[in-house]
């Protein structure tokens, strides 16, 4: 077991799914209430990670935000380094490829909030914001709970991205499912059984999570 | 109706297959990924004289030698480090008979053009430059290369001094990709990229002396689960030809009766 890998994925899957709550949160408001013609457009463009190849997401990350693009040489003149092979690169990535596992379950608790209680909530003189922090967010946590669980867990099991931009820098790079892959290729199958058994437990727990507080909750899935 | 039209989709799927299983006279080369420019053009002379299709897949060799021990449905080896083939050998998996030293790999120092380094000058100590951000290597895990680019940073007593700035592509194809897109500052390739005419003006490169690593023996064998020996055997022979060795020359494998 790469422990060094272990805790470093563990690092990456925590910062992404805390970002993604916060930025998430914002975006599946606004997906939820608005009532824009071209929301559909956002909806699809926010899905897309879940169909695309995360060689896609690779390959742009890698040459778009390389040092050649002006993306990537204003991200170079602010920090010194490339995105790729840098755990900031990892995050980005990540960020990217787990929006939707986080906002669709958040949107989709948004949506399930009686619209009567919001209106209620106003006239009894709450601001928007009240209203929100009150008594849509009390009501959402369970769709909370999984946007976020979904987004660690997907994290967790990131690969592709990583593989193209990670550079397999142990400790700044070398992921759990990087560290699986090695060793496989290696046909150490030893260790990366025991590895991955440790991955496929935290899954099977984290997804029990996402499935527990929805039973209770009724049904506020990301998939509905 | 409509049973008789199922009736006559089954019979033409049925006859579609025979056809394709007449056909099916192409065979499946794994090779290692230096040889990802060169095979192409060395299949495309055999298919123009033969007919032959040749279906290429290219990796790491490590990898592609576990893939083979795992049932990969290939039906040739080409491998960057001639240990693979012979240790397949061993195992009953390839033909001691077929195994062919093909050339001998050789490591070179690459650097973009603007990243403003001699490297014709400096040699390996160029890597020392802070220009040199990040270096690229190979796998040392599964891809020979990358055991002769530590092997050769080892040699020239620097790998301690670079070893926080190397990235480690997946194959030696990957590691060529990382320089080349100017993610890394240089990179520790095979020959045969910075053949390639595409890198040639990109970048510089400087050869690592042969005598800093290991030698990379690259050698071709016929594996045998392949189901078509006799044609794996002749693409074989073509490789030792001459058509097949210009080529070769052409991207900078050396052959071994040149080696001297």
């Amino acid at each position: 077991m790469n422990w060094e890998a272990f805790w470093l994925t563990v690092r990456l899957a925590s910062l992404v799914s805390v970002v993604l709550l916060v930025i998430g949160i914002p975006i599946a408001y606004w997906i939820a209430s608005s009532r824009w013609r071209w929301k559909f457009l956002v909806e699809a463009a926010v899905a897309l990670p879940i169909v695309l190849p995360p060689t896609v997401l690779g390959f742009y990350v890698l040459v778009a935000l390389g040092s050649r693009s002006p993306l990537g040489r204003w991200w170079e003149s602010l920090t010194g380094h490339t995105l790729a092979f840098t755990f900031e690169g990892l995050v980005i990535g990540s960020l990217l490829y787990s929006l939707p596992f986080a906002v669709q379950p958040f949107a989709a608790a948004f949506g399930a909030v009686d619209p009567r209680l919001l209106r209620a909530s106003a006239s009894l003189g709450q601001s928007p914001v009240q209203t929100f922090r009150r008594v849509v967010i009390p009501l959402s946590t369970a769709g909370l709970v999984t946007g976020f669980t979904l987004s660690f867990a997907h994290t967790l099991g990131e690969f592709g991205v990583v593989l193209m931009v990670g550079g397999n820098i142990p400790g700044v790079t070398r992921t759990v499912s990087i560290d699986i892959y090695d060793r496989v290729q290696d046909a150490q199958y030893a260790s990366a059984n025991q590895t991955a058994l440790v991955l496929l437990v935290i899954s099977f727990v984290l997804l029990a999570i996402v499935y527990g507080v929805n039973r209770r909750a009724g049904m506020v899935g990301p998939w509905r | 109706m409509r049973g008789n039209g199922a009736g006559m989709f089954l019979r033409l799927a049925l006859v579609a297959m025979l056809c394709a299983a007449a056909y099916a006279q192409e065979i499946t080369v794994a090779a290692a990924a230096d040889l990802s420019a060169a095979l192409p053009e060395i299949v495309a002379k055999y298919k123009s004289q033969t007919g032959q299709n040749v279906a290429l897949t290219f990796g790491a060799s490590g990898n592609l030698s576990t893939q083979i021990r795992n049932g990969a449905p290939f039906d040739v080896f080409f491998s960057a480090d001639e240990e693979y083939p012979k240790q397949l050998i061993a195992d009953g998996l390839a033909d001691q008979d077929t195994l062919y030293r093909y050339a001998v790999g050789q490591l070179v120092l690459w650097v973009p053009n603007d990243v403003p380094v001699d490297v014709q000058k400096l040699g390996m100590q160029a890597l020392l430059d802070p220009a040199v951000k990040k270096i690229s290597i190979a796998n040392p895990q599964h891809a020979p290369y990358g055991r002769a680019a530590e092997a050769a940073l080892k040699h020239e007593g620097i790998y301690d001094r670079v070893s926080s700035r190397l990235v480690v592509g997946e194959n030696i194809s990957q590691a060529a990709q990382f320089v080349e897109s100017g993610n890394a500052q240089a990179g520790l390739l095979a020959l045969s990229h910075a053949m390639q005419p595409a890198m040639k003006s990109k970048g510089r490169y400087w050869t690592v002396p042969l005598d800093s690593y290991p030698t990379l023996n690259q050698a071709a064998v016929v594996l045998s689960r392949s189901k078509q020996q006799k044609a794996a055997r002749k693409f074989l022979e073509f490789l030792r030809g001459p058509a097949a060795g210009a080529v070769l020359a052409d991207y900078g494998f050396s052959l071994p009766a040149e080696k001297h």
